[in-house]
């Protein structure tokens, strides 16, 4: 893979290029969380009893482990997030019923060209069906018809609780439940929409879905609930991608992404994460405390998780997979980069329970300026678990005498016959590596980018090509300026 | 309910102690004591919910009531069985947490050099004491807490700037008496000065089999490039419990070597914490333990770089038999100015039934960009093939496991510089495997 040298433009509009905030008419909850929040948003959204029901419940939870037990075991600083401070439900007022794009608000058109995920091009081009998330509503959806040739559901959660409530029922909560974490159960009561699909049997889907999420609006905090489900043989490769307006308070994003792979499927989730991270003096930025979850519960299933995290202020987040069906396999693929005053605490789990299951961790973690960078992660190894191999590496690569890289890795094993390995290194960016490209006459910037796009090929080449590219791009944007 | 019981079994007994040392309790280091036992009162026994308590749960320790003991008389032949074959050394015998004089044999020492009880030197020389009580083992849980509460005798070991002792020390630890669940708290402080050096054994072994609990703390303190050997072998009978803290503090261009061998015990926690807070350091932990039963062996180490250029090297192995379980948790610190730090840490261990389990959390937490620091972790069981190689040149399955166990282990035993120590763990390994 090429490092592209970023030309003088990109250098500079480096500093946050998604930075602008659209104009459109929002229909807002008043701020605040109660009981009634959560009938408001469940009314607004047409919901059936039963989902009431479950998100009351929810609700009734999340108020049981408030405060004294929300999570404070990550190796993060932040002051307290005030619940009662945050808008829980924002929908463009204009609910547009689609035929086709023309009847998009023009706005909202613009912006995802500023995005530069132009629907038109999106559909002429890349053949990527997007169910672009604006907010919190689902504002258009497109290739839907070809997919459905195919028996492919792919809508947003709300319209799949109305018109696929017996999948919903099934599989929501099954493998992140509302009693899983604080922000689990506060994303449960209070989800406004997300990304549902579900693969039928035998079926390898044509294209990459993928979801483009944002955050507009300030004060909203964004609760995205995704659920996909892949039944026997069944193939999706999924990506999601993120940017959000630069806003000056600490915006919450407390997602819940729940996978499902049946016996023989196959599941890829990627994602890339740019969201605002703050300004220079960590000012600002989005709290990204997510829940992402696979269960591999056929036989011969397998989860691949890829990500790519370059931006929030501070991101809290462990995709992780249950390996239940024999013979699955779980992998996890993660560049995680800080600059300034960035924090993050991400890694993964991995739950060995059936017998011959594999894992594969590969973590890079980059931390420049004053930023904090930590990987933590689980591998478990329950008794019954035959076999089971895990390989784990996670790296870390600090620029500047400033930063912090740090591994917290736990590691169970409750078997004999498993093989559980597990490397890690910590280094700078190596003075001869430098000098080496230096004296060719690349510029110091470019040198180390290439470096650093060397370091993370492992993961990068995990990435569906128009990932890795955008990925490469950003990698250079988030480490400008720190090499002093 | 267990758990408010034994805080206020033990907060009672010091009480009592208390009421019986009308001539101290004026003194700076009762003053010490009373803040440990109010730490004590405050932090309690360590639960299942604190982060470096995890995976090892003392439940079972308190379910007794453990109290200190007297020293019992034991015979010549009793010390006899657990000296290292060969080997010369300043013998200290240590009965449930008291010096015992008489049966220790000190050779005569180069000028300043002390080995004396902790009990003595409060007498004689309580600014030495002073100066280091306390100063390096910080209070942070339960255990230390008691142990310093309850502080009254050990051994002291201080050396002066240019000295040197010839021979190990040898401290060897009895518990027990057959009556009493007995409770054992010996203090020990290492003091070493400049350019001087020091190599100690410190073993452990029951003389009844009756439950009984030993909570040692070490305090070790090295001057500007010395150097110090601290060779620890834990043997005690299956039904004792042992708690051991060592916190070492290195000044510039010394060299630790910390070697644990753990084969008894029913539950053992090894906490091994050096600073190495000067430049040129070297701190090197190595650590075996072999488990049966269900033995319970937990390691935990923590390297503080405080400086920069100092090198710390790491290599922990186990082999886990029955239902047994080890915990391994080390912790590599390098503060923000440790830059040009070299960290190596291993962990590995082999797994010979389905019923034990290992946890292990090597953790890193990196301050400074200008570093080295690497860890690698392994878990399995034997491999298979290796026993095929071995078998089909006629090696008895049980033998050729036997041999490729005491290969793993070697890396560990390839540390140590004397033979006669090598051979006389290395035998014990060996009888373990039986």
């Amino acid at each position: 893979m090429s490092t592209e040298l970023s030309n003088v433009e990109e250098l500079a509009i480096k500093d946050y290029k998604y930075g602008f905030q659209t104009e459109i008419d929002m229909d807002t909850l008043p701020k605040g969380l109660s009981e009634e929040t959560v009938r408001a948003i469940s009314l607004r959204k047409g919901e059936p009893e039963w989902m009431l029901e479950w998100r009351l419940k929810a609700y009734r939870h999340w108020l049981t482990i408030k405060k004294e037990n929300e999570p404070h075991w990550a190796n993060l600083k932040f002051p307290d997030v005030d619940f009662q401070d945050i808008i829980y439900y924002a929908a463009p007022k204009q609910k547009p019923v689609i035929n086709s794009l023309d009847e998009v608000d023009p706005e909202l058109l613009k912006t995802f060209e500023k995005l530069g995920i132009s629907l038109q091009e999106q559909k002429r081009l890349s053949g990527v069906a997007v169910d672009a998330v604006f907010d919190s509503v689902s504002v258009t959806t497109t290739f839907k018809a070809e997919l459905s040739k195919h028996g492919i559901i792919f809508c947003s959660m709300s319209e799949a609780v109305k018109e696929h409530p017996e999948l919903v029922k099934k599989y929501i909560g099954s493998v992140v439940p509302y009693t899983d974490n604080f922000y689990a159960a506060l994303n449960s009561a209070v989800f406004s929409d997300g990304s549902f699909c579900y693969i039928p049997k035998g079926v390898r889907c044509p294209m990459e879905l993928s979801t483009y999420f944002r955050i507009n609006t300030s004060g909203t905090g964004q609760f995205e609930r995704t659920l996909l489900i892949a039944d026997n043989g069944g193939y999706v490769s999924y990506l999601e991608g993120c940017t959000a307006p630069m806003r000056d308070e600490n915006q919450l994003h407390a997602a819940v992404v729940e996978l499902i792979a049946l016996d023989d499927a196959t599941i890829k989730y990627s994602t890339v994460q740019n969201w605002y991270p703050g300004d220079k003096e960590g000012k600002g930025g989005i709290y990204n405390f997510v829940t992402k979850r696979g269960a591999c519960r056929g036989v011969n299933s397998k989860i691949t998780w890829t990500q790519v995290e370059t931006g929030s202020a501070i991101t809290w987040k462990y995709p992780s997979c249950i390996l239940q069906g024999d013979n699955s396999i779980g992998e996890f693929y993660s560049v995680a980069v800080t600059n300034n005053h960035q924090q993050a605490d991400t890694g993964t789990k991995m739950i060995h329970l059936g017998r011959n299951t594999k894992s594969t961790i590969v973590s890079k973690g980059i931390s420049a300026g004053k930023s904090n960078n930590s990987y933590r992660g689980l591998v478990r190894v329950h008794k019954k678990a035959e076999n089971a191999r895990n390989f784990t590496q996670c790296d870390s690569l600090l620029i500047g005498d400033r930063c912090g890289a740090h591994t917290f890795p736990y590691i169970e094993v409750g078997n004999p016959s498993a093989k559980v390995e597990h490397e890690a290194t910590t280094s700078k960016i190596g003075e001869d590596q430098l000098f080496y490209l230096r004296q060719r006459g690349i510029a110091m910037e470019d040198a180390i980018n290439m470096i650093v796009n060397g370091y993370c090929k492992d993961v990068f080449r995990e990435l569906p090509m128009e990932f890795a590219v955008e990925a490469q791009k950003l990698l250079s944007i988030s480490l400008e300026g720190s090499v002093g | 309910m267990e758990n408010i019981k034994s805080k206020d079994w033990y907060l009672t007994n010091f009480k009592t102690i208390e009421g019986s040392i009308n001539g101290e309790s004026k003194t700076p280091f009762h003053e010490l004591r009373r803040k440990a036992i109010e730490k004590f009162e405050e932090v309690d026994f360590p639960t299942a919910k604190d982060e470096d308590w995890k995976y090892t749960s003392i439940s079972e320790i308190l379910k007794y009531k453990f109290e200190s003991a007297e020293t019992i008389k034991v015979s010549k032949e009793e010390i006899n069985k657990h000296l290292i074959p060969g080997l010369k050394v300043n013998l200290v015998v240590v009965i449930n947490g008291n010096f015992s004089k008489e049966l220790s044999h000190i050779h005569k020492q180069a000028d300043g050099v002390r080995i004396d009880s902790f009990k003595n030197l409060r007498k004689s020389d309580p600014d030495l004491i002073m100066e280091h009580f306390g100063k390096h083992a910080q209070i942070d849980n339960g255990f230390v807490a008691l142990n310093t509460a309850f502080a009254n005798d050990g051994i002291v070991i201080s050396v002066p700037d240019n000295a040197a002792i010839e021979d190990y020390v040898h401290i060897l630890n009895l518990t027990g008496n057959g009556t009493s669940n007995v409770l054992s708290q010996p203090r020990n402080l290492v003091i070493i000065g400049k350019n001087s050096a020091v190599k100690v054994i410190e073993s452990y072994h029951s003389i009844s089999d009756t439950e009984s609990l030993v909570n040692v703390v070490n305090e070790v303190s090295l001057g500007e490039n010395s150097h110090f050997g601290l060779y620890k072998l834990q043997k005690e009978c299956n039904r004792s419990f042992h708690i051991n803290r060592t916190q070492a503090h290195q000044s510039k261009g010394s060299e630790f070597t910390h070697f644990s061998i753990t084969l008894g015990g029913s539950i053992v926690r090894n906490d091994t914490n050096i600073v190495l807070d000067g430049e040129n350091c070297t701190g090197n932990l190595f650590g075996l333990y072999l488990t049966e039963g269900t033995q319970h062996v937990d390691n935990h180490t923590l390297i503080d770089h405080a400086k920069p250029h100092c090198r710390s090297n790491e290599m922990y192995k186990g082999v886990l038999n029955d239902k047994s379980r080890g915990v391994f948790n080390g912790k590599v610190f390098v503060r923000e100015d440790a830059q040009k730090t070299n960290a190596y840490q291993s962990n590995k261990a082999i797994l010979l039934t389905a019923d034990c389990k290992v946890d292990t959390k090597p953790q890193l937490e990196i301050y400074a960009d200008d570093v080295k620091c690497s860890h690698g972790a392994a878990i399995g069981q034997l491999d298979e093939e290796a026993v095929f190689y071995l078998r089909s040149r006629g090696i008895g399955e049980e033998l050729a496991r036997k041999v490729l166990i005491r290969a793993f282990a070697n890396d560990i035993f390839e540390t140590l510089t004397s033979a006669e120590l090598h051979d006389h763990l290395n035998h014990l390994v060996y009888d373990k495997l039986k």
